[in-house]
């Protein structure tokens, strides 16, 4: 398999539904028959992903959104590659 | 709120919802889960029930909602359920045989929201599948479907319960769902409840059926995964060859919260043959069902586990197993569960174990699920 980068554009594959629960106070993912709780960070990223934004867009957005955060790009390209490992996401 | 079992901590939210919409089903499979005398049950909730139900169980904070029965469909108002729910914010899930599918009615459901389709087969040939369903073209009728569902692009689980009659056409099964483009496999070992335990001596495959079909599906896991294939395997074992109990549902009413046909609110699809009062939601609020009623609190937590589970540093893990397992069983609703090898029942599994390898039942010994037939056992059970 190919290596992530920067200028793919990740899109939730169909099935797979991103929202916040009130109930669990978390942003889950649901899918079929299935579900899990997602940590800030992770919502944070999964949040930015609209099938449209480049990884690199993705980055640029959250650094605005969080200036104070080192390891951005990283931490958005790990987790996005353990998401399309887990079939969550595609990359275009 | 301290109805027995309770412990001190507050449970969580019911996180799934499933609706059993109706107990009427076309099909006939000897393994339904659906309590033997089903046919005498009440009436089935109304469109409005059902979407209150839903509003209720989406506030306490549930975001799975299976849609399953009976066979689901032959609710006419199927679509302005999965619309209500929709809108209410569920993950909407349709479990079904495929039979009274059509590609008008799947189009319909994906306009009113429908997340996602698991269809069900009973065999990967037609011969088999149509006997087991007692339903002379179903298995055509399947393959059509799931092909339509995916042409529609939904994501779909293929389900096939596996017994000692299909079980070593694992390969065929697996090979089946890859070219209907099936994004979940899930094959299931019978579990034995309803039906399925009335006709254990006819399904319960032996351990060396069971093992080979598990070492194939690994193998098949591997390849996939090589391939970088999304799609996923899931393998359910009958817990009959463990020697350690499952933790039934994650723990009695900690996640899922079942509404059977008739409104009856249930831990679990099975709970209903104990012998606990179980509330209705045309008497009760969701909130009390599941936070205060007598039979959601009845096994909550591990205070009421008798020995050898109270002193047993394994509680944590499986509390004691599967209510409904050692009910039917040993007929105490309390009791270890007799898979576990340290429960003085133990020797009950042992027996079936020892049945499938030497004298099982064949295939046309199973009894197929049928209104008839529960009508039946009803009388003989009145009698
Ligand atoms: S198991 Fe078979 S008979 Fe029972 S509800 Fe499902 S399709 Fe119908
Ligand atoms: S004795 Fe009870 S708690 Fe211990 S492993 Fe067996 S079923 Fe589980």
């Amino acid at each position: 398999m190919s290596e992530t980068t920067l200028n793919d554009i990740p899109q939730l594959r169909r099935g797979f539904r991103f929202q916040w629960e009130p109930a669990q106070n978390c942003h889950v993912l649901l899918y079929p028959e299935g579900m899990v709780k997602l940590n800030d960070s992770a919502a944070a990223i999964l949040g930015q992903v609209d099938g449209d934004r480049s990884i690199a867009a993705i980055v640029a957005a959250l650094r605005e959104r969080f200036p104070e955060s080192d390891g951005i790009e990283e931490d958005v390209l790990e987790f996005l590659e353990v998401a399309r490992e887990r079939s969550w996401i595609e990359l275009h | 709120m301290s109805a027995p079992g309770s412990s001190c901590t507050e449970p969580g939210p019911p996180l799934w919802l499933l609706a059993e919409l109706t107990y009427r089903c076309p099909l006939q499979c000897p393994y339904c889960s659906n309590p033997l005398d089903f046919a005498r049950h009440g009436a089935e909730l109304s469109t409005a029930e059902w979407i209150e139900v839903f509003r209720q169980a989406r506030e306490l904070g549930a975001a799975q909602l299976g849609f399953s029965g009976g066979e689901p469909l032959v609710r006419q108002d199927l679509s302005e359920l999965i619309g209500a729910a929709r809108g209410l914010g569920y993950y909407t899930n349709l479990i079904t045989s495929g039979i009274g599918l059509s590609e008008a009615r799947i189009a319909e459901f994906a306009t009113a929201g429908l997340d996602h389709i698991q269809v069900s087969f009973q065999a990967a040939d037609a011969e088999l599948n149509d006997l087991l369903a007692g339903s002379g073209k179903a298995f055509a009728r399947k393959l059509a479907m799931a092909r339509a569902v995916k042409a529609q692009g939904y994501p779909m689980v293929l389900n096939f319960v596996t017994h000692r009659h299909n079980i070593d056409a694992i390969e065929r099964i697996i090979e089946l769902c890859l070219e209907l483009e099936a994004d979940y496999i899930e094959l299931a070992t019978c579990q034995f409840y309803g039906w399925a335990e009335l006709n254990r001596a006819g399904l319960l495959p032996t351990r060396a059926q069971l093992e080979r079909a598990e070492r194939i599906t690994n193998q098949w896991r591997e390849k996939l995964a090589a391939q970088g294939h999304p799609c996923k395997l899931i393998f359910v074992t009958p817990d009959y060859y463990e020697e350690r109990p499952k933790a039934c549902m994650g723990g009695w009413a900690s996640l899922f919260l079942d509404i059977a046909p008739d409104g009856t609110a249930l831990p679990c699809h099975n709970a209903r043959m104990l012998p606990v009062q179980f509330p209705n939601v045309r008497e009760h609020s969701l909130r009390h069902i599941w936070y205060d009623s007598f039979g959601f609190n009845r096994f909550r937590g591990d205070d009421w586990l008798p020995e050898p589970c109270r002193s047993c540093d394994e509680k944590g893990r499986d509390f004691g197993g599967c209510r409904c397992q050692a009910f039917l069983l040993t007929g105490d609703a309390e009791a270890t569960d007799p898979v576990c090898a340290k429960s003085a029942h133990h020797g009950l599994i042992l027996d079936a174990r020892r049945q499938a390898e030497e004298a099982p039942l064949g295939l046309e010994r199973l009894v197929h699920r049928n209104a008839r037939t529960s009508e039946i056992i009803c009388r003989s059970r009145s009698e």
